[in-house]
């Protein structure tokens, strides 16, 4: 029955119909926040492929669909990795599934991070929560092209040491060259050595030059207006910054209109946007 | 270290950024530079303000007793930063602890000193209160962000992606 859905799936292109994925792996990260690994699904025979920052929408049988950002490597495309935050019915149902579950999976949609249009500059990442999860991509990406930029910088908060996703992949990053990580989280007990305190205190220790830097900032929406406000402070153009935004997406191609704002789609047009595209349109639920 | 070396280096705090020299040296009479080991508490909460910190090197935890769930950490603080506003304003006592996470190194200033001679050179205490200002809406405005709880979990019906 299994081999009759996959091959029939595979004759269709139709970006409305989920392909079938088997869970190959799941990894809780923290207590509330896990991430699936999948098998990387065949479409028309062709292997998926995906850009840092871009989402999937990932179908949980008998609960529906959310939109997940893939958090995986783009270079190793044969798994693909969600890391996703139980919050709600469909996080909830996909955290009870096991390797060798099945999901479905429509996708990749939307536009990724600037990653060529970072060639040949620094880049500063700025994070807070899950929102490092569609970041992590971009990451991988930057490191393997490591030669091709200047300073990476990446800057990431959480709510307290527990709540800390890739923690070995941070340790890893802050020892490559010309990479600094710094991590804050806003709650921390006697046994957290490092910073405590919003994820904008960190530009106090970390020299950020607005010259010939494109920042990434991923978080909720509220932290990424302060952060905003932190990288303008430092000389930054609206077009040097770039944002994740999230909304509720269904159908992923622009044509529900769940996710619009204003004349956007975040599904098709984001969910990557350059701050001079959507600066008048933070905070708004709707347009 | 000798007053002209101490000018040199108060200058180079951000704290102190573009300040006149003259006005630097007149916070140099007041300042000192200090070490703190590490695990060493820099001051407690109810005790006299008597100093405030210019941070060169290390890290502060601003911590809150109490009892039932021991010492909570508030905040860090690290190199380039100021440790300290109470002597600003009476009855000039701490109302945190700051204790030294890593060795700190720090340039002490010496509260009465500076009420002093801002009393009697207002261009000076106006510059020295109009930095302060600064730092006080910067800290306002990070205890705002981190009373929002911002990657607090909202249960219910939402978007979920991430």
């Amino acid at each position: 029955m299994t081999e009759t859905l996959i091959e029939a799936e595979e004759k269709v292109a139709d970006p409305l119909l989920p392909t079938f994925a088997f869970i190959k792996r799941v990894i809780w990260e923290t207590d509330d926040t896990f991430t699936l690994f999948v098998d990387s699904p065949a479409i028309n025979g062709r292997l998926f492929s995906f850009r840092p920052g871009q989402f999937n929408m990932v179908y949980a049988f008998g609960s529906g669909e959310s939109a997940i950002s893939i958090s995986s490597d783009p270079s190793r495309p044969s798994v693909i990795a969600h890391t996703i935050h139980k919050v709600g019915t469909v996080t909830t149902s996909l955290s009870s599934l096991r390797r060798g579950d099945m999901i479905g999976i429509r996708g990749p949609f939307g536009a990724g991070w600037p990653i060529d249009r970072a060639v040949g500059k620094d880049v500063c990442i700025v994070t807070g929560g899950i929102g490092i999860a569609p970041l992590r991509p971009a990451i991988y990406s930057l490191i393997k092209r490591r030669a091709e930029f200047g300073r990476i910088i990446i800057l990431y908060g959480a709510r307290s040491p527990l709540d800390l996703l890739y923690r070995v992949e941070l340790e890893a990053w802050s020892k490559v060259p010309n990479v600094e990580v710094i991590v804050t989280v806003d709650r921390g007990d006697s046994s957290w050595k490092g910073h405590i305190g919003v994820v904008t205190n960190l530009f106090s220790y970390v020299k950020v030059e607005s010259q010939d830097t494109i920042a990434m900032v991923c978080g909720p929406e509220i932290m990424m207006k302060f952060t905003v406000e932190e990288l303008q402070r430092r000389g930054f153009e609206n077009d040097q910054i770039f944002l994740s935004l999230e909304r509720n997406m269904k159908c992923g191609i622009g044509l529900c209109g769940h996710c619009q704002l204003g004349p956007k789609f975040i599904c098709k047009d984001g969910p990557v946007f350059q701050l001079s595209d959507v600066s008048h349109l933070l905070e708004k639920k709707e347009v | 270290m000798q007053s002209h070396d101490l000018t040199g280096s108060l200058h180079n705090h951000p704290f102190l950024k573009d300040m006149d020299q003259e006005l630097i040296s007149t916070l140099t009479s007041c300042a000192s530079n200090v070490v703190f080991l590490e695990g060493r508490y820099l001051f407690h909460e109810g005790e006299d303000a008597k100093t405030f910190y210019l941070l060169r090197a290390g890290r502060v935890a601003l911590e809150a007793g109490a009892s039932e769930r021991g010492q909570i950490r508030i905040q860090t603080l690290g190199p380039g930063e100021v440790l300290g506003w109470s002597w600003l304003i009476a009855p000039y006592r701490w109302h945190f602890d700051a204790y030294a996470v890593e060795q700190v190194h720090a340039f002490a200033i010496d509260a009465t000193c500076l009420r002093e001679k801002s009393e009697t050179d207002w261009h000076f205490g106006y510059e020295m209160l109009r930095r302060f200002s600064e730092v006080l809406e910067r800290r306002l405005e990070a205890t705002r962000l981190q009373l929002l709880d911002v990657y607090g979990t909202s249960r219910g019906e939402k978007s979920e992606k991430f």
